[in-house]
Formats: C-alpha cells, structure tokens, sequence
C-alpha cells in the first residue's frame, strides 16, 4: 500500500522555457517527481514531492523554484517557539 | 548476519601526504559497529556518534580509486565502508557535526560548501588523478552539483539511495537505477524508528504513568502506557492501513485502537471513559504529528497546512476531555 501525503500542497515550480534537458532533477529526486521527455523535464506528479529541494539546488539553469524545507511537525513548532523559519534541532533527541 | 572478513589495509607509501593527510579505514563491520548502530537506534549515546571528518583510505587506494563522500555520522560512514567490501577508494568524510547524510542536507552542513573546503583541505585533487565524486543520493538537497565543479574541477555523481546498492551501481559502471533512487518508506524502515520514538516520548510519558499509578489513577496509568505505544510503536507499524493522509488523523485512529486495547482491563463509568477518550485521542494524534519528522514523504508545506487544523483540534478536544472530568468530578 503506497504511502501519500497531502494532495495539492506543495510549492513545487518547473519554467519548462528555461530548462535545458540536462536531466539532474529527474536522478537526484528520491520520489520520481520528474520525467524527461522530448529534451525538456516534465512534472509527473507534484502530490509526490516533499519539497526537500534537491532538483532545484541542482538545477543549472534554475529552472526549478520552490520553497524548501523539512516536513517536520516538531521542527515547525521550534521555529514558531524561536520565532524563526522551521528549524529542525536534530539535537535535541529528536528522530531525524 | 555479517560474516567478519579479514581486510589488510595496505597503505600507500609511496603517495606523497597532502597537507590535510589521510587515514586508514577498514570496511570490516565488528561487534563494537554493531552495537554502535544498535544504540543510536535506541537513542543512547547518539549523539557522540561523529566520527573524525576529512579523507580515509580504504584498502590502498590509487590515483585513479574512486572518490565517495559521506557524512560524519558513525552508522553513515559504516554503510559506506561495509558495502565498499574488496575496493579500494578514498572516503571523504565531510563534517556535518555528527548528523547523518539525509538531515544534513536538509540543515545544508552536508553541503556544497562544506564539500568544497573539504576537498579543498584534503588535497584530495592532488591524490586522485581523476575528477569525480561520488555522493551520496540523499545529499543531493545541499548540494549543487554545478556549483561544486565551478569551485572545485570536480563532478558530483549522486550514487544510490542505499548504501546497500553501492555495489551494484559500481557493476553498472557507477550507475543508480530509477529503483535506486527511491527513497521508500516501507514496514522495516518505519519500524526502525519506533524504539527512538519510545524513548522520546517514554521521557515524558511512563513518569507520569508512574504518577498516576501511585495516585490511584489506576485506569490512567494503562491508558497514558497504551497510548505511548499505539502512537510511537503501532502507527509507525500500521501506517499506511491507518486512515487518512495526515498524521494527525492517522494518530488518532492509532490512540483509538490504544483505547481499545486497554478497555478490558479498565474500570471506568460512560462518561469518564468517553473523557478519557477525548483527552488520549489528541495526545496520540499529537505524538504522531510528530513522527512526519521521521517520515521520508512529508512535505514542509504539508505539515504546516495540517499542522493549523490539527493543533487547535487537538487543544479543543482535550480541553472539552478536561471539563468533562471536571464535570464529573463535581457532579458528585
Ligand atoms: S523538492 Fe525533492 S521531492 Fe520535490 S521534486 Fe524536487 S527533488 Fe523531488
Ligand atoms: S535540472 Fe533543470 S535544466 Fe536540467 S532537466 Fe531538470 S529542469 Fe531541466
């Protein structure tokens, strides 16, 4: 049984004008978001995307926005506590 | 499970030491490594699990051995290392302040920067003849591969997911199938993080079952154990069968089935039990909130979009669960 997180959320963004086909985000997702197809990336399905930010940072051309970030309940309640953007601690016994 | 096999590490006299130096590294895994893995699972001693960041050599490396990068996290190095049986290569260990490959990509310790200076203080350029370097999948969201051959010659190659993988990917002439590079989030991978689950969140909650108990709040003792292990060890277990896509909702089915499970050996009236229900109900929802931080498929957006409706949700009902004891507690 496939495990699918929210539907419609994610902040995932592709400019097919600027992309060159190099096929970087289509290896680095770990959810295979992206296809490649007639030399230009396609979006598969967002709903897969967990916005960790791989295809954008490796996309030469920055063809690829969104806003990056750790889908973590816990790191979002520190950030809101600090008062800053979600900052997973990963030190504090936390499971990450 | 693993056969331990005698590895002889020859070291390469003949290679002049750069000015960052190299250390010998074995990709035998023994007891200490195991039980090393075993305890960080368990959340004992976790963090201490850094290991010393900068360039080891692995069984005689040459010049043209291939290069991997990993983090200084015990348990990711020993992945590495133990798949790495019968090859020779340089391991570049980037300091990531002891977190592992996956978390530190997303802080960005595991990074383009700190790759770059590790290359750059290793002098690793001047021990490889080529300019390659195989990363880890998982840390592809710190790092951009067009930045790091801008700074430095070298060509990122995003190996596997798996460390389990790497010896099919060098077979493949360092290719990752699309199945490689998947992260999956299956039965095994869930239930490995139960036990640092427990051990969270016990913290917190087996005192106050203790508590409880010795206040002769009987009922609330079994009730706050069953919660704390329907919420940190069966959801993780039964996740994908429990309801709905957000957390929240599936923890609250979890802390039900608690409920449930508990209920025969409970002494409670209809109404206080219906209190009960309206205040583990939330608990467990929250405590499984939690756990999108473990999960490989949550997105940020998602978590803050369910994260608004869930919490008030979660506050309302408790808080009702309260005043309806309180209720209770008056009413005779
Ligand atoms: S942000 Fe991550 S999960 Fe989303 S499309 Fe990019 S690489 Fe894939
Ligand atoms: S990484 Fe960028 S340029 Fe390359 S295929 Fe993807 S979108 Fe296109």
């Amino acid at each position: 049984m496939a495990l699918r997180y929210l539907k419609g959320v994610s902040t995932l963004k592709l400019d097919v004008d600027k992309c060159i086909g190099c096929g970087m985000c289509v290896e680095v997702c770990p959810h295979a978001v992206f296809k490649l197809e007639a030399r230009k990336a396609a979006i598969l399905d967002s709903d897969l995307c967990m916005e960790c930010g791989a295809c954008s940072g490796n996309c030469p051309v920055q063809a690829i926005t969104l806003k990056k970030g750790v889908g973590c309940a816990a790191a979002v309640i520190t950030g809101f506590l600090r008062g800053t953007e979600p900052d997973c601690g990963c030190g504090d016994g936390s499971c990450c | 499970m693993e056969r331990s096999q005698k590895v002889t590490l020859l070291m390469p006299k003949e290679t002049p030491v750069p000015a960052g130096g190299f250390e010998p590294a074995s990709s035998e895994y023994a007891f200490a490594d195991r039980l090393a893995a075993w305890k960080a699972r368990w959340g004992i001693n976790r963090y201490r699990l850094g290991i010393k960041p900068g360039l080891y050599a692995l069984e005689g490396p040459s010049a043209g051995s291939p290069v991997f990068a990993t983090a200084n996290y015990k348990p990711s190095f020993d992945a590495l290392r133990r798949n790495l049986k019968g090859v020779s290569a340089w391991l570049l260990v980037l300091d990531t302040k002891g977190i592992n490959v996956w978390c530190a990509a997303g802080k960005g310790t595991f990074g383009t920067l700190e790759l770059t200076r590790s290359i750059r203080e290793t002098g690793l350029g001047k021990l490889v003849s080529h300019r390659r370097i195989i990363l880890p999948q998982l840390g592809a969201p710190g790092v951009s591969a067009h930045r790091v051959k801008a700074y430095t010659g070298f060509s990122v190659v995003y190996g596997p997911v798996r460390a389990g993988d790497i010896p099919e990917f060098l077979r493949l002439g360092n290719k990752a199938t699309p199945q490689m590079r998947l992260v999956r989030f299956g039965f095994e991978d869930r239930i490995i993080l139960a036990p640092m689950e427990l051990v969270y969140f016990g913290k917190y909650l087996l005192p106050a079952a203790l508590l409880f108990y010795f206040l002769g709040a009987r009922s609330d003792a079994l009730l706050t154990v069953f919660t704390l292990l329907a919420s940190t060890a069966l959801a993780p277990a039964l996740l994908p069968w429990l309801p709905g896509r957000s957390f929240a909702v599936k923890g609250a089915f979890a802390g039900l089935l608690g409920i449930t499970a508990a209920f025969p050996l409970l002494r409670l009236g209809p109404l206080p039990l219906a209190a009960r229900v309206m205040l583990y109900v939330p608990a467990a929802s929250f405590i499984v909130l939690q756990f999108t931080g473990c999960s490989t498929y949550t997105s940020l957006s998602g978590v803050m979009k369910e994260m608004r409706a869930a919490l008030p949700a979660q506050a309302v009902c408790a808080a009702a669960g309260l005043l309806m004891l309180l209720g209770g507690v008056l009413w005779r």
